[in-house]
């Protein structure tokens, strides 16, 4: 007898035979109820309001892995931007009107001879003001441990497998200095101008577990 | 800061920077970064010093010795001096 009724004979299934997604009905953590109570108090007291808070939530939304390709495209166009992003990437990407807040950026390049890759062992530390929020696999347990250990093996699960002449520089964010990978330059890009370079320039080249997409 | 340095074994409560698995490793200081308050006192509100910060750069074969995937691929970690110990040139501690 049809009968589209999903628990039907498929008891929390949904019609394509998924489980349903949970309401968040469990109550808030302390940490939770501590921000709703110091954000509401700052509101009352007019020390913030609810549009700032929203807009600033937009500012961080609006960062992405676009603003390093952009940087990482000058240097590959430009050697004396080059030669600044590497002595100093923060004033680099101030320059480039990106407002990176005090971060200290350090850019770490790739050569024919030195894959960098980067990590932050001790929790989540990303250069987010230039790339954006990390991914979710960036904060996982595995990939912090993993990374430091065997990140030959990690890379090999992203796709990059590395010749043993190549040297594996892994970089733990352990304290105040933020990391970003300036990766090689495909070839066959001569002809290409800095905003088609930068499309060739992914999120994951600049963490060090991918490589820039090839020209098309 | 001499060239190689120890990171210190020690293991103090609280919040530390000096990640476990590179305590009493040895490596060479890679560059200066200049000085940064300490997130020792910084993590509890407490009036921060500032305190001289090192990237320092370990082999595989120091960090994970006989288990290293590629013995000569690198770690580079942020220090902070109060945990680094000179290490003599002419002394061989690396195992």
């Amino acid at each position: 007898m049809p009968h589209d009724h999903p628990s039907h004979g498929h008891e929390g299934l949904s019609t394509s035979g998924h489980p349903y997604r949970a309401d968040n009905d469990e109550p808030l953590s302390y940490w939770q109820t501590m921000e709703i109570a110091i954000r509401e108090l700052l509101i009352e007291k007019g020390v913030t309001t609810a549009e700032e808070v929203a807009r600033q939530i937009d500012v961080m939304d609006a960062r992405s892995p676009a603003n390093g390709a952009a940087l990482v495209a000058r240097a590959w166009t430009d050697p004396e931007f080059h030669a600044r992003v590497l002595a100093d990437a923060g004033a680099a990407s101030r320059e480039m009107g990106f407002d990176i807040g005090p971060l200290h950026l350090v850019a770490v390049e790739n050569t024919a001879q030195v894959h960098n890759a980067i990590v932050c062992t001790l929790c989540s530390c990303y250069p987010r003001n230039l790339l954006g929020l990390p991914p979710d696999w960036y904060k996982s347990r595995a990939y912090r441990s993993r990374m430091v250990k065997e990140p030959r093996a990690v890379l090999r699960e992203f796709g990059v497998e590395l010749p043993e002449d190549i040297t594996v520089r892994v970089h733990d964010s352990t304290a105040d200095m933020r990391y970003i990978v300036l990766p090689r330059r495909p070839e066959r890009t001569e002809g290409l101008d800095e905003a088609a370079l930068a499309k060739l320039v992914t999120r994951d080249s600049m963490i060090g577990t991918g490589l820039p997409r090839a020209p098309a | 800061m001499a060239d190689r340095v120890r990171v210190s074994a020690m293991m103090p409560p609280g919040h530390v920077r000096a990640p476990v698995y590179l305590r009493g490793k040895t490596g060479v200081i890679e560059r200066a970064l200049g000085a940064f308050p300490n997130p020792e006192q910084l993590a509890y509100n407490q009036r921060a010093d500032k305190r001289d910060l090192y990237r320092v750069r370990f082999t595989m074969a120091e960090v994970w010795g006989a288990d290293a995937e590629h013995p000569t691929d690198t770690i580079d970690a942020e220090i902070f001096a109060h945990w680094l110990e000179p290490v003599a040139e002419d002394t061989d501690d690396a195992p």
